[in-house]
C-alpha cells in the first residue's frame, strides 16, 4: 500500500477533528475524500503532508513514516493559497524548484502558458481561479509521487475549472502518481475518483470503489452521499 | 461531446459499451488501433485509470487485443463484433417491448407505428446502411 493511514486521531482545543481514521491507498489510485466543511478533511490532508502531527496514530507514505523524508515526494495543495503574495509567479516557482528534486522548469513554463497565467505578476494580485491554477502548476512541474489536493476546484468559475481538469488529464502520470483529492461538492469529482470515502465529524462513514458503490446502490456518488449527509 | 456519462451507473461499464457500440457502428473497424489510454481518457473526460481498466476488461472478454508497447486493437474477429450487435439489438428490442406492452397497443398499431417511424428516421439522418466508410470522424474531445 502506497499510503497507509492507521487509526489517526487529532484533537484541537475542545474538539476531536479526527476520530480513528484508517484507510489505505494503493499506488496509482485517485482517491476522493468527501465530506462537508468541518468534517476533518483539511486536518487529514495536513497530517498526511506532515504539516501537522496527529494526536495519535501513524501514517506511512511509500513505506516511510511521514516527516521530512516524505515531504520530498508529496505535493501538498492546501485549500488556502500556499504561495508568497509578494513574489512574482516565476520567482515563486524558481524558489520552489530548489526544494523539489526533478523539478522541470520547461514544464512549469508550458503549464503557465497553457493556463493563461501571467508569469511576471505578483501572486497577491491574482484572482482566486488563477491561484487555484498555480497550485496545479506546482503539482505537475515535478514528479511528485503523491499529490494531495484539498478542494482543488473550490470556488472556481467553469472556464478555469475546465482548464484545471484538462491539466489533470494531460499531466497525471497514471500508474506512477497517487492522488488524494477532497471536496465538499461530490459532483465536482464524480467522474475522476476511483475510490472514495465519506468523512463525517472526523470519522469515515462509508468507503469503497466508486463504480462498485454505483452498482450496489444503483445511483450516483452524489445520490449516495446526499443520503449520508442528510 | 458525443458521449455523456450516466453517473448512476458504473463508469467503466458505460465506456466498455461505448467502445463496443463504436465497433458495431463501424467507427472502429476490426483490427483498428484504439486511442492510447491517455487520449481516450481525455476524450471521455474520465480518469486514465478507468480507461486502463476498460481496456483490461475488454481484453479479457476478447473484444480487444493489447500488444505490449504497440497499443490496443479491436479484435480482427468480425463475428465477435456481430455478436455485440446482436446483444445490443436484443437489449434495445427488450426495452421497446417492455415499454410498448405497457401501452396496451394492438400488433397492427405497433406495426404501423414502426413503419411510420422507420421512414421518418431514415429520412432524417440520410443514411440507412452505413458501411462505416467516411463516418470515421471520431470525436476528439475538443
Amino acid at each position: 500500500m502506497f499510503v497507509q493511514v492507521n487509526d489517526v486521531w487529532k484533537k484541537y482545543p475542545g474538539k476531536w477533528a479526527l476520530q480513528g481514521v484508517t484507510f489505505d491507498v494503493s499506488k496509482g489510485k485517485v482517491l476522493g475524500v468527501l465530506g462537508e466543511n468541518g468534517a476533518g478533511k483539511s486536518t487529514l490532508f495536513r497530517i498526511i503532508a506532515s504539516v501537522t502531527r496527529p494526536s495519535k496514530g501513524n501514517i506511512m507514505v511509500d513505506g516511510i513514516p511521514v516527516g521530512l523524508e516524505t515531504r520530498k515526494i508529496v505535493a501538498f495543495l492546501p485549500e488556502i493559497n500556499p504561495f508568497y503574495g509578494w513574489m512574482k509567479v516565476m520567482e515563486q516557482f524558481e524558489f520552489l524548484a530548489a526544494f523539489y528534486e526533478g523539478w522541470d522548469m520547461d514544464k512549469t513554463r508550458e503549464l503557465l502558458k497553457f493556463m493563461d497565467l501571467p508569469d511576471n505578476d505578483k501572486i497577491g494580485t491574482l484572482s482566486r481561479g488563477q491561484q487555484a491554477k498555480l497550485k496545479m502548476v506546482f503539482a505537475f512541474s515535478w514528479p511528485a509521487k503523491l499529490v494531495l489536493m484539498d478542494e482543488p476546484l473550490g470556488g472556481i468559475d467553469p472556464p478555469a475549472r475546465k482548464k484545471i481538469i484538462n491539466t489533470f488529464f494531460h499531466e497525471f502520470r497514471f500508474g506512477e502518481q497517487t492522488i488524494i483529492m477532497s471536496t465538499h461538492m461530490v459532483s465536482e469529482v464524480e467522474e475522476f475518483v476511483e475510490d472514495v470515502f465519506y468523512l463525517k465529524k472526523g470519522k469515515i462513514v462509508l468507503s469503497g470503489e466508486a463504480d462498485r458503490l454505483r452498482e450496489e446502490k444503483g445511483t450516483s456518488l452524489v445520490g449516495i452521499f446526499e443520503e449520508i449527509a442528510g | 461531446m458525443a458521449f455523456l456519462l450516466d453517473p448512476t451507473r458504473p463508469i467503466y461499464l458505460q465506456i466498455m459499451e461505448e467502445i463496443k457500440k463504436r465497433a458495431v457502428r463501424g467507427l472502429y473497424r476490426p483490427g483498428e488501433q484504439l486511442p492510447s489510454v491517455r487520449d481516450m481518457a481525455k476524450e471521455m473526460e474520465v480518469n486514465p485509470n478507468t480507461i486502463a481498466r476498460v481496456y483490461r476488461e475488454l481484453e479479457q472478454e476478447g473484444f480487444i487485443e493489447t500488444r505490449r508497447g504497440r497499443g490496443s486493437f479491436i479484435t480482427e474477429d468480425s463475428s465477435r463484433i456481430e455478436a455485440e450487435r446482436t446483444k445490443f439489438g436484443r437489449d434495445a428490442t427488450q426495452r421497446f417491448i417492455r415499454d410498448i406492452t405497457e401501452l396496451d397497443m394492438t400488433d397492427k398499431q405497433i406495426q404501423d407505428m414502426l413503419s411510420l417511424l422507420k421512414r421518418s428516421f431514415s429520412g432524417a439522418d440520410g443514411k440507412d446502411k452505413s458501411t462505416g466508410e467516411g463516418t470515421h470522424n471520431v470525436c476528439t474531445g475538443e
